[in-house]
């Protein structure tokens, strides 16, 4: 960084709070970010609108996903053997960069979902990670004691279950398909979308149960 | 080209990279089992320094048990995994143990 673009001083950025400290890293992501754009290789544009595109996805994008599953055999068998193809079906086009993978909890296996490395998340289908998913304390421990991990935010998985951790290190986004809750035969899908929760695509939690009837 | 099937024993390497590299440290030297293949993608290490990634490499998605990761620390089941995408440069592979049942 030149002297002429020094963070201190009058030098401000539009939209950035004026008390706000920034972090070292924080600095050298606008720093480069600045540079980018000075030097044309991206467009003062460019990352605003990816952030509109992550923005505009939520958990319930992926509750779709997944009550679509639940009802329908074949889509479930697309979506794990080939997701790109089956979430364009429902209308979710393939982002450039990471591919998402689904992984599927059955009566025996449990997965959950970590990044050790970063924070690596199925931003494209969920929008942001939660806070908590990219805290160092649950990409440590999730690996060392995911049971503990998942008790913590209200989930037991059975001793005779079998936990799947992935640490999603590499190019791929894991989501967990959970399971279809109990009592749920015969509901229609957008009563489905509504019990799949954010926590149940990342494995800490599971599907709400239905609402019983009076 | 998959140097590895689902099912064959493998070793990840201690050290391939000093430089960005995307194999977790708890896994290094470590022995598991290729799950499955998870793609070829573009060589994060070479991408990282401005490369083009080229030629792509093949991902792995390797299982590790936790008790064997973690010994006796291991707080849950003998069946629970850790489950983790490494690239082939960091694999090499491993005969299977004296006695092993298959």
């Amino acid at each position: 960084m030149g002297a002429d673009h020094d963070h201190g001083g009058d030098h401000r950025h539009p939209g950035l709070a004026e008390d706000l400290s920034l972090s070292d890293p924080a600095r050298r992501l606008l720093a480069m970010e600045e540079l980018l754009v000075e030097k044309g290789v991206i467009d003062a544009n460019d990352v605003r609108r990816v952030m509109d595109v992550i923005a505009a996805r939520a958990p319930v994008d992926g509750a779709r996903v997944v009550a679509r599953a639940w009802i329908d055999p074949a889509f479930k068998l697309r979506l794990l053997e080939d997701p790109r193809a089956a979430l364009a079906e429902l209308g979710y086009p393939a982002v450039s960069g990471a591919m998402l993978a689904v992984v599927e909890n059955t009566e025996a296996v449990h997965h959950l979902v970590v990044c050790t490395l970063c924070s690596c998340y199925p931003t494209s289908l969920l929008g942001p990670p939660p806070d908590w998913y990219k805290s160092f304390a649950y990409r440590s421990r999730a690996v060392v004691d995911p049971r503990g991990v998942m008790r913590e935010f209200g989930l037991e998985v059975g001793e005779a279950v079998e936990v799947r951790v992935v640490d999603s290190a590499a190019d791929l986004r894991y989501m967990v398909l959970p399971r279809r809750p109990e009592g749920t035969e015969g509901m229609a899908e957008e009563d489905l979308v509504a019990l799949v929760t954010r926590d149940s695509l990342v494995g800490v939690g599971a599907p709400n149960q239905p609402a019983v009837n009076s | 080209m998959a140097r590895f099937c689902p099912g064959d024993r493998v070793r990840v390497l201690p050290n391939v990279v000093d430089t960005h590299h995307r194999t977790p440290s708890y896994v290094k030297g470590r022995i598991g089992r290729v799950h499955a293949l998870s793609g070829s993608f573009y060589d994060p290490e070479d991408r990282a320094y401005g490369g083009t990634g080229l030629p792509k490499r093949e991902l792995y998605l390797v299982w590790f048990g936790m008790q064997s990761l973690w010994g006796r620390r291991y707080r849950g089941g003998e069946e629970d995994k850790l489950l983790v995408d490494i690239y082939e440069q960091w694999l090499e592979p491993v005969g299977e143990p004296a006695g092993s049942q298959g």
